[in-house]
């Protein structure tokens, strides 16, 4: 029998998430390696059949749809059993899932269910030559460090990756293949009460490919609608420093840094921020830095593609308008 | 609640890391460790239940080397009421799956409690394995990203996690454990007292035989992962630095993005 890959997708019942295929085409990819064969695992509740036909394209030969109501939140217990269940029944060499809330719950109890290797928020992935290994790169401290990990002698060999580094290939012409499945179920001690959506916009800062970030040097909470006005003309995320998290001139969820959120975007605008170690290990590995700040010395220059040392309340509104 | 069981790591301190321009390498030595920052939320939360319920014990646990002892008395000297350092050359080069293990062990060393406390990752490895490993090894349920605690007693809790578009109301019945993020308080100074008091007392140290710690799942043998190569990432250089703000230099950033095709 070939190998399998599994790649453990998300389901919000309406789509698929975009990391299950961007997971599908680098799981084809490093099947074509090690002739396996790309197995995609679907939880959830009333999945729609358009978003897992796409799945083909994107490089799976299977999709497995696990469609129970103990799925439609992100219940950790119904979550891990039914996969735990699926694991052991196809026996694979290799899960990935998405360094998501979903994956980084869920993934670290079934490595230890499973007896197997995890290696967490990967940003690379490669099969070793020789050993057929799973190569997984992942940054440390912060970006300050990249580590290439492998796991010799247990199965499965288990990675969550980051979203939005791999590019989805949509070439493949794969036979629809869709099996249902169910395994037996249980009671849960958590339940979820409700699924609050964020009254806010532009908030999701893992799935934005431009993040707008404001900081200390925009003097007071009234002036963040410049920085959501130029982020709304960009279509991106609105992210913060620490410092105006703390001020309490923006929510949390819009933090960046050690003890927010970690981006990596496409673009990432530094507006009024000087750059603490403690900001930029948040934000250093995006593709693009642009910061704009009135003080010479702020150490963000130091990592910026593009920096303008001027007024942020000049420079912006400009900026705005050239958009 | 009888008891709360926080777990904390001892990490560089971030801030004073240092790259060597030549190598390109992180500068290790000399630099101060603290207590990983999403941890100081994780022993606010637990002092602040037991001074909600007034009869509980807060218990804080590290695995490191001994001078992670200083992590430790640092968690007591804030209020936590006792402190347990798990050390060993055996449990050298744990992974996560070695080091939830040894985690596990030592709850299981400590007897009965209601909650368990983590912060969502350490700020060294990034991994937010190890919170939900330990529930998994102790067959209890895990929540991540705790944002707000609305109630917690003995056997039950109400909780918001956070989502990337949003947050989750949960509740959970019976022991659990939980991974908060900073928004969910904000960590006190330590008191005179708490200090003196954290100077005097004794923390004990466990070894993997005390804990009865299976000797294939600890240490590197114990760790399912093999680290192949560590490197430093290309650096990140400072690109073009323009003064002014005037149309002209706005131009040239509207340029700049237009010609990079991020627009």
């Amino acid at each position: 029998m070939r190998d399998k890959i599994i790649v453990v997708g998300e389901s919000t019942g309406q789509n698929v998430h975009h990391v299950t295929y961007e997971l599908s085409s680098k799981a084809a990819e490093l099947a074509k390696k090690i002739d396996a064969k790309v197995i995609v695992l679907l939880p959830g509740y009333t999945i729609n059949r358009i978003p897992i036909e796409k799945l083909f394209k994107t490089g799976a030969d299977k999709v497995v749809v696990i469609d129970n109501e103990n799925l439609k939140f992100l219940n950790d217990i119904h979550f891990v059993r039914n996969i735990e269940a699926f694991l052991k029944e196809e026996s694979p060499k290799i899960v990935l899932t998405g360094a998501t809330p979903q994956g980084r719950s869920i993934i670290p109890k079934l490595a230890i269910k499973l007896g197997a290797g995890l290696t967490a928020d990967c940003t690379e992935l490669d099969i070793e030559d020789g050993t057929n290994l799973l190569l997984q790169t992942r940054p440390a401290f912060g970006g300050n460090l990249m580590a290439t990990i492998k796991t010799p002698n247990r199965l499965p060999q288990m990675a969550t990756v980051r979203p939005k580094v791999f590019k989805i290939n949509e070439t493949y012409t794969k036979e629809v293949n869709i099996e249902y499945r169910n395994y037996i179920d249980g009671n849960s001690d958590i339940k979820i009460i409700e699924a609050v959506k964020s009254m806010e916009e532009l908030i999701n800062l893992a799935d934005a490919d431009i993040i707008v970030s404001g900081g200390r040097g925009l003097g007071k909470k009234e002036n963040f609608s410049l920085i959501y006005e130029l982020a709304d003309k960009l279509g991106a995320a609105v992210g913060a420093s620490r410092p105006t998290v703390d001020a309490e001139w923006i929510s949390y969820a819009h933090q960046v840094g050690q003890t927010g959120t970690t981006v990596s975007p496409k673009i990432y605008f530094a507006i009024g921020i000087s750059g603490a170690i403690q900001h930029q290990v948040g934000m250093k590995s995006s593709d693009y830095i642009i910061a704009i700040n009135k003080d010479i010395n702020a150490p963000i220059f130091n990592i910026a593609d593009y920096g303008i040392v001027g007024d942020l309340f000049e420079v912006v509104p400009k900026l705005i308008k050239k958009l | 609640m009888n008891r709360v069981i926080v777990f904390i790591k001892q990490v560089p301190d971030t801030a004073e890391l240092k790259i060597d321009p030549t190598t390109n390498t992180m500068i290790r030595e000399g630099v101060p460790s603290i207590i990983n920052p999403f941890d100081m939320y994780a022993i606010e939360e637990g002092i602040r239940i037991k001074e909600k319920w007034g009869d509980t014990e807060v218990v804080v646990v590290t695995m490191g080397p001994p001078q992670a002892e200083t992590a430790l008395r640092e968690a007591l000297s804030l209020g936590c009421d006792r402190a347990i350092l798990l050390s060993d050359k055996k449990f050298a080069a744990s992974d996560t799956y070695a080091t939830s293990y040894i985690l596990s062990c030592a709850v299981k060393k400590i007897g009965d409690y209601d909650v368990l406390i983590t912060g969502k990752q350490a700020s060294d490895g990034d991994t937010a394995q190890v919170g939900p490993g330990i529930a998994s090894w102790l067959n209890i349920p895990s929540i991540t990203y705790i944002r707000k605690i609305d109630e917690i007693r003995a056997g039950y809790a109400k909780v918001e996690r956070m989502r990337n578009d949003g947050f989750d109301i949960i509740e959970v019945t019976g022991k659990f454990l939980m991974t908060v993020l900073k928004e969910l308080n904000e960590p006190r100074i330590p008191s005179f007292r708490g200090k003196m008091a954290a100077k005097k007392a004794e923390i004990p140290i466990w070894s993997a035989e005390y804990l009865e710690a299976d000797d294939g799942k600890i240490g590197f043998l114990g760790s399912p992962t093999r680290v192949v190569r560590a490197f430093s990432p290309p650096p990140k250089k400072g690109g073009i630095k323009v003064e002014g703000e005037d149309e002209e230099t706005v131009n040239g950033l509207y340029n700049f993005l237009s010609e990079n095709k991020m627009l």
